[in-house]
């Protein structure tokens, strides 16, 4: 009988941080251009001490493309792995995940929606950059809201109607999405191809960065201040409820902080499968299903796939790019097929 | 043990007021539902009062759709009833904040579905959630208790074991544990011997009348086991088809007459030597 203390989750944080940032030096070092390791050391830290004229051009080259890249890659991979982590929670249901639900077809809907509108508002800089995550957020609420009475019979929560809700939201917003693109001015269908699959090639400009970063730290703190909670709401809702749950407000805010996080994601890399749906349980086999590790935990391993499934992306064909989310769905379907069939059995 | 002082400590000021006190009052609860909102609504309980102390073991029994569970659902808070009220030490359930109706009120349902099991003792320490903040890391206070309530069901043993690798009635011993840890002043129980042997059953209600005693809980159980009623509760009461046919001790209610017309089947009603009703069912009824 060892509880957790604040010490072993620091400590267990702080291995996976490890992991992620071997992950990240060698996301850095491979690609198109070959770099030594010893010069991108050298440059990092010269970019650091404020010495950034000093760097050769290939190197400024990858501190200025690549690097902006794989830190999005973290972002984006720790947020749809810590929604995933909440969906599961919330309906109950191991196979929930921001991508399977629709959610991220939702919030792709609104981000595109978004596009479609700002030039027609005048907005400033400021609010330009915090609208289509605002568009892919509220897309991303729509559609969890859909799904969850799609899911609903008799007051309760049917794992199989809630899965076959998200799976029939998908395909009708991806519908809409490919309906929506070509009305985009700047479209092109090589893009629109690759932004539907999930990819990082744009990188986020400075304002639309600060959104991100805000956002991404004010839902993962609200979502981690429930793990407890979540911990019982696996037990039911009634169970939970007894057991001192407000069932009600955590359903809310985890369900509206979750959407947020999908729909930040979303807004900057298009929808992205699997990754909220494999790391958490590739997690929860390490650490267990206690959330005040495993949200962590779903954190560090979702950046840990997406910056390596966009180095595999980035590499394998050179000089040809792979959208990640086709890396991520050739690795996440045969893994979802076979949870779904060991599930049943 | 310290950790068990406090229900016993909030059991002392409870018996400080008054002992004649009750500590658990349900006044003419009903409830109605409607299946659509077209129909009218239907009721599953109608007006029910009766009265329990600390310590003491009242069983609801009934037929199937006698409006048991609403009734004991109604007591725990977790449903608003049409009419009346549900007080505990004086405090209307229904409007206790969740985490203190956490601390006054442990229920023991049906079945725990466990959708990721986890270890015995981590289930029992479920049971502290309300005594902290959202995000809780437990303390040594916890899991002193976590372990006694393990201990007070004779569990001690399973506290490494995954709740998917026991039997029905080692799980259930171990979710009535989560209830102690609780440290409630009502434990509410929902036919918690539906998935057990016979021995099981003993043995959990042995356990039940022993806790209820020693740590003063009052305990309210919902169960179809007439003859476990019979053996171990103080006060019975009779629910059909939504009616409150009867409140009292068991000899009293177990009436042949009457329990054959609630159960649809002839029945003997016997004496044993301690005063306790027994019901056998008579074979070949038709």
């Amino acid at each position: 009988m060892r509880p957790l203390t604040v010490g072993k989750l620091l400590m267990q944080s702080a291995i996976l941080a490890g992991v992620l940032f071997c992950v990240m030096v060698v996301a850095l070092k491979f690609g198109a251009i070959h770099v030594s390791l010893y010069g991108l050391g050298r440059d990092l830290l010269r970019v650091l001490l404020g010495k950034s004229t000093d760097i050769s051009s290939e190197y400024s080259l990858i501190l200025n493309l690549r690097l902006p890249r794989i830190l999005l890659g973290v972002f984006v991979g720790a947020s749809l792995s810590v929604a995933g982590t909440s969906f599961q929670a919330l309906l109950r249901n191991p196979l929930a995940d921001p991508y399977v639900l629709g959610v991220s077809s939702g919030a792709a809907v609104g981000s595109i929606l978004a596009l479609l509108v700002e030039p027609r508002l005048a907005l400033s800089p400021e609010i330009a950059a915090v609208f289509t995550p605002f568009g892919a957020f509220l897309g991303a609420v729509v559609a969890i809201t859909a799904v969850y009475f799609l899911g609903r019979r008799e007051g309760r929560i049917d794992s199989t109607t809630l899965l076959l809700g998200g799976v029939i939201t998908a395909s009708l917003l991806s519908a809409l999405i490919t309906l929506l693109l070509t009305m985009l001015p700047s479209s092109n269908f090589r893009g629109m191809a690759y932004w539907l699959m999930g990819e990082l090639s744009a990188v986020p400009s400075a304002p639309l960065a600060w959104v991100l970063r805000t956002g991404f730290l004010i839902a993962a703190i609200v979502i981690y201040m429930t793990a407890s909670d979540l911990n019982l709401l696996l037990s039911g809702e009634k169970e939970a409820m007894h057991l001192g749950v407000d069932v009600r407000r955590v359903r809310l805010v985890v369900y509206i902080a979750a959407s947020a996080l999908t729909g930040l994601a979303v807004s900057v890399s298009g929808s992205i499968g699997y990754v909220g749906l494999l790391v958490p349980h590739v997690m929860r086999m390490i650490y267990g299903p206690d959330h005040r590790v495993l949200l962590p935990a779903a954190a560090f391993g979702g950046a840990i796939a997406v910056v390596f499934a966009d180095t595999i992306a980035r590499t394998i064909a050179v000089p040809a790019e792979l959208p990640v989310g086709a890396v991520t769905a050739i690795f996440g379907a045969p893994l979802f097929i076979y949870l779904l069939r060991r599930r049943l059995a | 043990m310290s950790a068990t002082a406090n229900p016993a400590a909030r059991g002392a000021t409870d018996r400080g007021r008054n002992s004649g006190d009750p500590r658990l009052s349900v006044e003419q609860v009903s409830y109605a539902h409607a299946p659509n909102p077209q129909q009218a609504p239907v009721f599953t309980l109608e007006a029910t009062s009766f009265q329990a102390r600390a310590g003491e073991v009242v069983a609801i029994l009934g037929p199937n759709a006698s409006g048991k569970s609403t009734l004991l659902q109604i007591i725990s808070g977790a449903l608003q009833p049409l009419s009346g009220r549900v007080l505990l030490n004086g405090f209307v359930t229904r409007d206790l904040e969740p985490r203190t109706r956490g601390q006054r009120i442990a229920m023991v349902l049906q079945e725990s579905q466990l959708l990721f099991p986890s270890k015995a003792w981590e289930f029992v320490m479920q049971g502290r959630h309300p005594y902290g903040k959202s995000l809780r890391f437990e303390s040594r206070d916890d899991l002193a208790i976590a372990k006694n309530a393990l201990a007070q069901v004779g569990a001690e043993h399973l506290a490494e074991r995954r709740m998917d690798q026991i039997s029905g009635g080692e799980k259930q011993r171990v979710i009535l544990a989560r209830a102690l840890a609780q440290q409630p002043l009502l434990l509410l129980l929902d036919e918690p011997t539906l998935h057990l042997d016979i021995g099981a059953q003993v043995d959990l209600l042995d356990n039940l009348r022993r806790l209820a005693a020693a740590n003063r809980y009052t305990v309210v159980i919902v169960t179809h086991e007439l003859n476990l009623v019979g053996e171990y509760a103080d006060q019975v009461v009779l629910l059909q088809r939504g009616k409150c046919l009867r409140v009292g001790p068991p000899a009293s209610v177990y009436q042949r007459d009457l329990l054959e017309q609630v159960f649809q089947t002839q029945l003997t009603v016997e004496y044993g030597p301690n005063g306790r009703p027994r019901v056998s069912i008579v074979a070949g009824t038709p």
